[in-house]
């Protein structure tokens, strides 16, 4: 499926951080996303940075629980990666941006 | 009265040893308790839940976990207003709200008023990639928006460890979910969570029942094919608790829990009597049963059990008393026709709802949960009067044993309610008749014997009273009859040929009785003969005494005939002498 649709080749990724916080953990999953993106979604991208301590109310609508967590809304589907995504190799495959070797 | 002391000595030994309780729990200077609402639950835990703390509720799958958890909001919401928080796991909001709808409960409603909210956690591991660290915090945010949302005070997590299935890293969900429990500790929520049980410890983690307050373990048995729902408190930190499995019901009401073995013989004891239905059996009694005693009535098949506790629970019916007949062998249709035979109209009184049937199979449920059952109905319909036809088919849902233990808590528990209770009792044919397979005559405080009487080709039913403590009844054996108008008790005929039953009976008494009228024949000649004597002397008496009468006034004829005589003589002298003028003074000297 996801060499068939290629979602490298979509117009625009639409990503959303979930934080809690100023946490290191939060700040380290924004530097690593960051990085990412420059990488591999230069100029296609958009990061939404959610912090539930301030919007608790958004924590229902994507069923988030662990902070802090990685959502690709678009391009479908849904993908959801949790943790402070130092793991690049991983992180590249839940975004679908990198063929499972 | 002694006897009776002993054996209350006796009931109150076997009752410790049942209960392990024999103390009131205390009610005061515990830790604050958030009541459940849930009948028996709140008894046994003496208040309800540790107010502020968490509760862990494990169990099998199917063992009401959920229900119970719902039942516990609910209540909250509406008996004791606080408001409540849902966090379910493994339902979404819809199918919860359908499920308990059945139990007559509204969630949209409670929801809609932002009394209740009920929060859907997706915990699905195909679509979560990990990578480095990360924790629970969502959660916890989560969790609290939903608290301040409702101003929750009651928060049920239903079922937490389905975390367990949508994260690989172990270490760390538990070291999470001990923050969870600090956390909702420190929010001050009554918390409930739900576990399932694990195999070797209570749940699957092993982590819950250590860092929860109060462990409630629910369990769903099957023995001999019967399944019966039980509930343990496994621990309750500063509180004394019921330690015992009890059994609980969920049924159309919810649930509801029977501490049975906090039953205590304290139980009010009253010197009213209770009449059986059946005048010349009241007589044999010195009045009746007394009010709250049991009764038990054993026979072989077919000596009238049922047709004694129909009239006795139709009797007292009709003296406005509520009467709960529970027939374990017959559909309440059945036993209104059969009653109807012996010209007994049953169902005036259960459309004026004084009186009320319980069918059930014994086999239905275990023990336990008949009891629970009865518990319920006495709950519920609250009778004064109740029958049990038959206790024995009790057996068949059990062993002795337990069955015997079953009724004896069952006769406690009418006791304490000031029951009056009626079991009856088959015996077996060949059996000993003064034996109940049962044993459960030592606890009966009267106990009526029916029989067969079989001679010259015909069964005839006698009856006697075997036992009945603290009252002076009758020593004599009656012949029970069923007729089409009810049921009589007649002495049985006592005569130079024995005891004689049925139309021995009747034609004895035939024969006693045209005696009797030869007797009456011989006297009434005699008594006519004489009369007729008596009328001829009274006959001859008138004649005599016309004849005195005529000889009276003829001899008072002949006096005033002999008057008027001598008076014309006179005369006549007298003028004879006037005219002979002078001689007149001679003769009257002479």
């Amino acid at each position: 499926m996801t060499a068939k649709s290629n979602p490298a080749d979509a117009k625009e990724f639409e990503l959303r951080l979930y934080i809690a916080g100023q946490t290191p953990k939060s700040m380290l999953a924004l530097q690593n996303l960051r990085r990412y993106c420059e990488e591999h979604l230069k100029g296609k991208y958009r990061i939404e940075i959610i912090d539930l301590f301030i919007n608790p109310q958004l924590a229902e609508g994507d069923q988030i629980l662990a902070i802090p967590t990685l959502v690709r809304r678009f391009p479908e589907p849904v993908r959801k990666i949790i943790g402070d995504l130092s793991n690049e190799e991983r992180v590249l495959i839940g975004l679908d941006l990198k063929e499972l070797a | 009265m002694q006897q009776t002391a002993k054996c209350d000595l006796l009931n109150t030994i076997v009752l410790v040893i049942e209960t392990g309780i024999t103390q009131p729990m205390p009610q005061t200077k515990q830790l604050p308790k958030s009541p459940t609402g849930i009948e028996g639950l709140d008894e046994i835990t003496g208040g309800g839940l540790p107010t502020g703390r968490p509760t862990l509720i494990a169990g099998n799958t199917g063992c009401g976990k959920t229900l119970l958890s719902m039942e516990f909001l609910v209540n909250g919401i509406k008996q004791y207003n606080e408001n409540a928080v849902f966090v379910s796991f493994e339902e979404t909001a819809d199918d919860l709200i359908q499920n308990v709808a059945s139990l007559g409960y509204d969630l949209q409603d409670l929801i809609d008023k932002k009394k209740l909210r009920i929060d859907y956690v997706k915990v699905e591991r195909s679509d979560i990639e990990e990578t480095g660290e990360y924790d629970l915090e969502g959660l916890f945010i989560r969790l609290d928006f939903a608290i301040k949302a409702v101003s929750a005070k009651r928060v049920v997590l239903d079922t937490i460890e389905s975390l367990f299935a949508g994260f690989t890293n172990d270490a760390l969900l538990r070291s999470e979910l001990r923050r969870l429990f600090g956390w909702l500790k420190d929010r001050g929520v009554t918390a409930i969570i739900t576990g399932e049980r694990g195999e070797a410890s209570l749940t699957r983690q092993g982590l819950e029942e250590y860092v929860s307050d109060c462990v409630i373990l629910l369990d769903h048995r099957i023995e001999s094919q019967v399944s019966t729902r039980r509930m343990r408190i496994v621990k309750y930190r500063g509180s004394t608790h019921g330690t015992n499995e009890y059994p609980f019901l969920i049924d159309a009401d919810g649930i509801s829990v029977m501490p049975i073995t906090s039953i205590k013989l304290n139980h009010t004891i009253s010197s009213k009597r209770v009449s059986s239905g059946i005048r010349e059996l009241d007589a044999m009694l010195g009045g009746g049963y007394y009010e709250g005693s049991s009764i038990l009535l054993s026979g072989t098949a077919g000596t009238g059990k049922t047709n004694l506790g129909i009239f006795f629970a139709c009797h007292n019916a009709s003296l406005g008393k509520r009467s709960l007949y529970i027939a374990f062998e017959e559909s309440p249709l059945q036993v209104i026709r059969n009653a109807k035979s012996v010209g007994l109209d049953v169902q005036q009184y259960v459309d004026s709802g004084l009186l009320r049937f319980e069918s059930t199979r014994s086999t239905s449920e275990g023990l336990e949960m008949h009891l629970a059952r009865f518990h319920k109905f006495l709950h519920d319909f609250k009778p004064s009067i109740i029958v049990v036809d038959p206790m024995t088919t009790l057996i068949t849902g059990g062993n002795i044993g337990e069955a015997r233990a079953m009724l004896s808590r069952m006769m406690d528990m009418f006791r304490s309610e000031n029951i009056t209770a009626m079991f009856t009792s088959l015996t077996q044919g060949g059996e000993h008749l003064e034996h109940t397979d049962l044993g459960v005559a030592s606890f009966v405080d009267t106990w009526l014997l029916l029989r067969d009487y079989e001679v010259n080709g015909e069964r005839n039913k006698l009856m006697y009273v075997l036992k009945s403590r603290g009252t002076a009844h009758s020593n004599q054996v009656r012949e029970f009859v069923i007729t089409d108008n009810g049921v009589k008790l007649i002495d049985v005929y006592l005569g130079s040929e024995g005891i004689l039953t049925g139309s021995s009976r009747v034609s004895a008494e035939a024969r006693a009785s045209s005696t009797e009228i030869n007797r009456q024949n011989i006297l009434e000649v005699q008594r006519q003969k004489l009369k007729y004597d008596r009328e001829v002397t009274q006959a001859e008496l008138q004649s005599l005494k016309a004849r005195l009468e005529m000889q009276n006034l003829e001899l008072k004829n002949l006096a005033s005939v002999e008057q008027l005589h001598l008076k014309d003589e006179t005369s006549d002298r007298a003028n004879l002498e006037s005219a002979r003028g002078k001689g007149r003074s001679n003769d009257r000297k002479k």
